[in-house]
C-alpha cells in the first residue's frame, strides 16, 4: 500500500516537473480556464451587485404601504389621511409620542447619464424630515439634509457618480424647475443611493399632486411585530393599503431584471465551460501522447498504472487551477466596484449599482474551472493507463 | 486549388479525436456567439417596430405624469397631423404579481389611423370596437395565457374598479399582431377608464400623432412643444423613432458588457484552434518536408494548412449558428416576457459568417507561415 502510495507521488512529482517542456499546450487549458474564470467572474459580479443593491438593502423592520391593487410606488396614490391612520397601528416604533413614518413622493425625472450623455429616468423623490431615519444606514457624504419648503435636493451617492451635473453646490434643472444640490449621502450602497430627494411639499406643488403622496414608510419595533401591522390596517375599512415589508418590495421590484442576469449567467458559464472542457482533452490527450515513451518505461520498470491515471490528473487540476487563479486575479480586478446604472422596467427608474466581486462568487467559480478541468482529464488519464507497454516503448 | 480538397480532408481525421474536440468548440463558442446576439437582440430591438411618421408627446416635467385631455384637440389642429391617438398607462398584473402587464388605454378610432402595422381580423376589430369594457391583446401575451377571443380576464390594478375592487374584469374581443414589435400589450378603451375611474377624469398620458410626411417630424415636435410654452403643463415632443432609442439606451452599457464576453470567448476559442492547427503541423513536419520534395510550392503548402483551418472553423461557425437559432427559437416562448424579442437576427447571422472565416485565418496564419518558411531538407530531417 504504502509502495504504491510512493509511486503516485514519485510519477505525479516526475510528470510536474516534466510539464515545463510541454508548456505551449499546457498554456492553452490555463487560457481556456482563465477566459471561462473571466466571464463567470463578470457576469455573476453583475448579479452579486444588482443584488446587493435591490435585494440584501430591504429591510424587515420597515414596512411599506402603497395603495392597493399597485405594484410599484408610481403607480400608487394615498391621501393625506392615510399617514395618521397608518402612525396609529400597533407595533410603529414612537419616539417622544409620535410614530417614525414617513410619507414619500415619488416621480422620474430626465437627467443626463454620465456614461452615454443621453437623458435618462432617475427616480426623484419627495421627503420629510424623518426620511432618513427611515433608511437603514443613512449617512452624509457630503453637505446637509435640504431645509423643507425651499428648492434644494440631496442626492444618493450613486446617483452622484452616475448621473452628470449632480455635484454639490450645483444648480440643476429637474422636471420644471431649476434646484440646488446641498448634499451627498449614502446608504450601504442601497436602492436609495440612486436617488435625488427634496421637500415633499414643494414637489406636490411643483409636479402638481396636491396633497396626496404615494407610499408610506414605517419603522416597526421588530420583524415580527409586521404581522400585527399588516394585519389592523388590512381590516381597517377606511383604507385600501398593499402592505409588505421593505424587504419583500425590492425583491419582488427587481425580480425580473434579476432573472434576465442570472438565466445569462448560468448559460454563459455552461456554455463557456463545455468550450473549455474540449480544449483540456485536447491539451491532456496530447500530454498522454508526448508522454507515450515515459510512461511505458514507467509500466515496463514495474509501475502500476493508478499512479499513471493519478498523473494525469492531477496535471490537469494544476493547469485548472492556475487558470482559475489567473482568471480570478483578472476578473477581481477587472469587474470589483465598476459602477453602472441600467433601468429597471418595473420601475421604470434607473438603479445605480456596482459590480461586486465576492469570495464565494470566486470559490463557486475556482470549484467549477477545477470541476471543468478534471472532466478534461479523465479520459485522457483513462487511455494513458490502457497505452501498450511494448508498443509504446518502439513509440518515436 | 479543389484538387486539395482531400488531402486536407485526410489531414484533418489523421487524430480524429482532436479535430472533432476543436470542431466543437468552436461550435459552443458560436452558439454562445448566436445566443448573446439574440439577447441583445431583443434588449435593444424596441427601435425597429417605431413608425417614421409618429411622435411622442409626453409631460416635459416627467414620463410619468399626465396631461389635459384638452390637448388632444388642439394638437389634432395643427396642419400635417392626420390623427392623435390617446395613451394612457393602465399597467396591472394577472393571477400573480410576477406576470406584469403592459396595459394601455386608448380609443380605437384615432389608434388604428395612428397604428396602421397594428393587424387585427376585421370581424375581431368591429367587436372590439363595440365593446367598452372589451380588450385587444398582443398574440404573443394571448399565447402565454392561453388566452382566446371571449375569453373573460381578471385585471388587477390600483386603480379601483365600481366602487372598491382592484379586479377589472375585461373581455377579449380581439388580437392583434404589430409589425416588427412584441405582441405582448393589452389595450383597453379610454373612455371605458375614464368613465370607471375615480381620480384623474379628462386626463391623459401621452399622446401619439401621426403625420401626413415624416419628414416634417422635427418641425411639428417644435411646433406642439410651442403650443403649450408657458402653459401649467408644458410637453416634450419627439419622433418615435428617437424616443425609442433614447429609451433602449436607458439600460445603460449592458450592450458592452455583452461585446466584451463575446470578445473573451472569441479569444479563447481562437488560442484552442491555432493551437489545435499549430500542433497539427508540428507534428506533420516531415510530411510537409515530402510535399515539398515532391514539388508542392510554398503557397499550395500554405494554402493548406489554412484551408484545414477554414474548415473546422467553418463547419464549426455554421453548426454553432444553426444550433443556435434553433436554441434562439426553443428558449423564446419561455422569454417571452422578460426579452419578447428574443431573436437571432439575420444581421448577427452574417456577422458571425465573417467572424468563423477571420477565426480560421488567424488560427491558421502563424502554424501556414511556419509551413511557408519550412525548407525541404530540414523539414525532412525534423521530427
Amino acid at each position: 500500500m504504502s509502495s504504491s502510495l510512493s509511486q503516485v507521488g514519485l510519477v505525479t512529482t516526475l510528470n510536474l516537473r516534466m510539464l515545463i517542456t510541454r508548456w505551449q499546450s499546457a498554456v492553452v487549458t490555463v487560457v481556456g480556464i482563465a477566459g471561462v474564470m473571466v466571464v463567470i467572474t463578470g457576469v455573476f459580479s453583475i448579479y452579486e451587485g444588482f443584488r446587493a443593491t435591490l435585494e440584501d438593502s430591504g429591510s424587515d423592520t420597515i414596512a411599506l404601504i402603497l395603495r392597493g391593487g399597485s405594484s410599484d410606488e408610481m403607480q400608487s396614490g394615498l391621501a393625506l389621511a392615510d399617514t395618521r391612520i397608518a402612525g396609529d397601528a400597533p407595533g410603529v416604533v414612537r419616539s417622544g409620542g409620535s410614530p417614525l413614518i414617513s410619507s414619500e413622493l415619488f416621480v422620474n425625472v430626465d437627467v443626463p447619464s454620465r456614461a452615454t450623455g443621453a437623458p435618462v429616468f432617475v427616480p426623484m423623490r419627495g421627503v420629510g424630515p424623518q426620511a432618513p431615519l427611515l433608511r437603514g444606514h443613512f449617512r452624509w457624504v457630503a453637505g446637509r439634509m435640504l431645509t423643507p419648503g425651499t428648492k434644494e435636493v440631496v442626492v444618493g451617492r450613486a446617483a452622484a457618480n452616475q448621473f452628470s451635473g449632480l455635484d454639490l453646490g450645483k444648480e440643476i434643472k429637474l422636471g420644471p424647475d431649476r434646484w440646488t444640490i446641498v448634499g451627498i449621502f449614502s446608504d450601504a450602497q442601497s436602492i436609495a443611493e440612486s436617488e435625488l430627494w427634496a421637500d415633499i411639499t414643494v414637489m406636490q406643488g411643483v409636479f402638481q399632486y396636491g396633497t396626496s403622496v404615494q407610499s408610506i414608510r414605517v419603522r416597526l419595533t421588530s420583524p415580527a411585530a409586521f404581522k400585527e401591522f399588516k394585519d389592523r390596517l388590512s381590516t381597517d375599512p377606511r383604507v385600501n393599503f398593499k402592505i409588505e415589508t421593505e424587504k419583500e418590495f425590492l425583491s419582488t421590484l427587481s425580480s425580473g431584471l434579476r432573472g434576465i442576469i442570472r438565466g445569462a449567467g448560468f448559460a454563459i458559464a455552461i456554455l463557456m465551460g463545455i468550450g473549455a472542457i474540449f480544449a483540456a482533452l485536447n491539451t491532456m490527450y496530447a500530454a498522454v501522447a508526448a508522454r507515450t515513451r515515459e510512461i511505458a518505461t514507467l509500466r515496463a520498470l514495474g509501475f502500476g498504472a493508478w499512479p499513471v491515471v493519478v498523473s494525469v490528473l492531477v496535471e490537469a487540476l494544476v493547469l485548472g487551477f492556475a487558470g482559475a487563479i489567473v482568471g480570478a486575479m483578472i476578473g477581481y480586478l477587472a469587474f470589483n466596484g465598476v459602477q453602472t446604472s441600467t433601468l429597471n422596467m418595473r420601475s421604470f427608474t434607473q438603479v445605480a449599482f456596482s459590480f461586486r466581486v465576492t469570495g464565494e462568487l470566486l470559490l463557486w467559480g475556482c470549484a467549477y474551472a477545477l470541476a471543468l478541468a478534471f472532466v478534461g482529464g479523465v479520459l485522457p488519464a483513462i487511455r494513458a493507463a490502457r497505452l501498450p507497454i511494448a508498443g509504446g516503448l518502439r513509440e518515436l | 486549388m479543389f484538387r486539395f480538397v482531400p488531402l486536407v480532408w485526410a489531414n484533418l481525421w489523421r487524430r480524429p479525436l482532436r479535430s472533432i474536440f476543436t470542431l466543437l468548440s468552436i461550435i459552443v463558442a458560436f452558439v454562445l456567439f448566436g445566443l448573446l446576439e439574440a439577447l441583445r437582440f431583443g434588449l435593444f430591438a424596441g427601435v425597429e417596430a417605431a413608425g417614421d411618421d409618429r411622435l411622442m408627446v409626453t409631460n416635459r416635467m416627467s414620463i410619468v405624469r399626465d396631461l389635459p385631455g384638452s390637448y388632444l384637440g388642439k394638437v389634432q389642429g395643427l396642419a400635417g397631423v392626420k390623427a392623435v391617438a390617446v395613451q394612457v398607462w393602465f399597467g396591472g398584473w394577472y393571477q400573480d404579481e410576477h406576470n406584469q402587464l403592459q396595459v394601455i388605454a386608448v380609443d380605437p378610432e384615432p389608434f388604428f389611423t395612428v397604428y396602421p402595422d397594428v393587424h387585427v381580423p376585421p370581424a375581431e376589430r368591429q367587436a372590439w370596437i363595440t365593446d367598452r369594457a372589451g380588450v385587444l391583446v398582443g398574440r404573443r401575451i394571448a399565447a402565454d395565457f392561453g388566452w382566446h377571443v371571449g375569453d373573460h380576464i381578471p385585471l388587477q390594478q390600483s386603480i379601483p374598479y365600481k366602487g372598491d375592487s382592484n379586479t377589472w374584469d375585461v373581455t377579449v374581443r380581439g388580437i392583434y399582431n404589430q409589425d416588427a414589435a412584441d405582441d405582448t400589450g393589452i389595450f383597453i378603451q379610454y373612455k371605458y377608464l375614464d368613465e370607471t375611474r375615480q381620480f384623474g377624469r379628462g386626463r391623459i398620458g401621452w399622446m401619439v400623432p401621426r403625420l401626413d410626411n415624416p419628414a416634417d417630424a422635427k418641425e411639428i415636435s417644435k411646433r406642439i412643444d410651442a403650443l403649450f410654452e408657458n402653459s401649467g403643463t408644458e410637453t416634450k415632443t419627439a419622433p418615435e423613432k428617437a424616443w425609442a432609442g433614447d429609451f433602449s439606451r436607458q439600460i445603460g452599457n449592458v450592450g458592452a458588457i455583452l461585446s466584451f464576453i463575446a470578445s473573451a470567448v472569441f479569444f479563447t476559442m481562437l488560442l484552442v484552434a491555432a493551437n489545435t492547427m499549430a500542433q497539427a503541423v508540428r507534428e506533420r513536419t516531415n510530411e510537409i518536408g515530402v510535399l515539398k520534395t515532391l514539388g508542392f510550392t510554398h503557397a499550395a503548402v500554405t494554402r493548406l494548412v489554412l484551408g484545414e483551418a477554414l474548415c473546422l472553423t467553418i463547419a464549426g461557425g455554421l453548426i454553432g449558428l444553426g444550433l443556435a437559432k434553433f436554441l434562439a427559437l426553443g428558449l423564446k416562448p419561455g422569454l417571452s416576457r422578460i426579452v419578447p424579442l428574443f431573436d437571432l437576427p439575420q444581421r448577427a447571422v452574417l456577422i458571425g459568417l465573417a467572424l468563423t472565416v477571420l477565426l480560421g485565418l488567424l488560427a491558421g496564419a502563424l502554424p501556414a507561415a511556419r509551413a511557408m518558411r519550412l525548407g525541404v531538407a530540414e523539414a525532412l530531417r525534423g521530427a
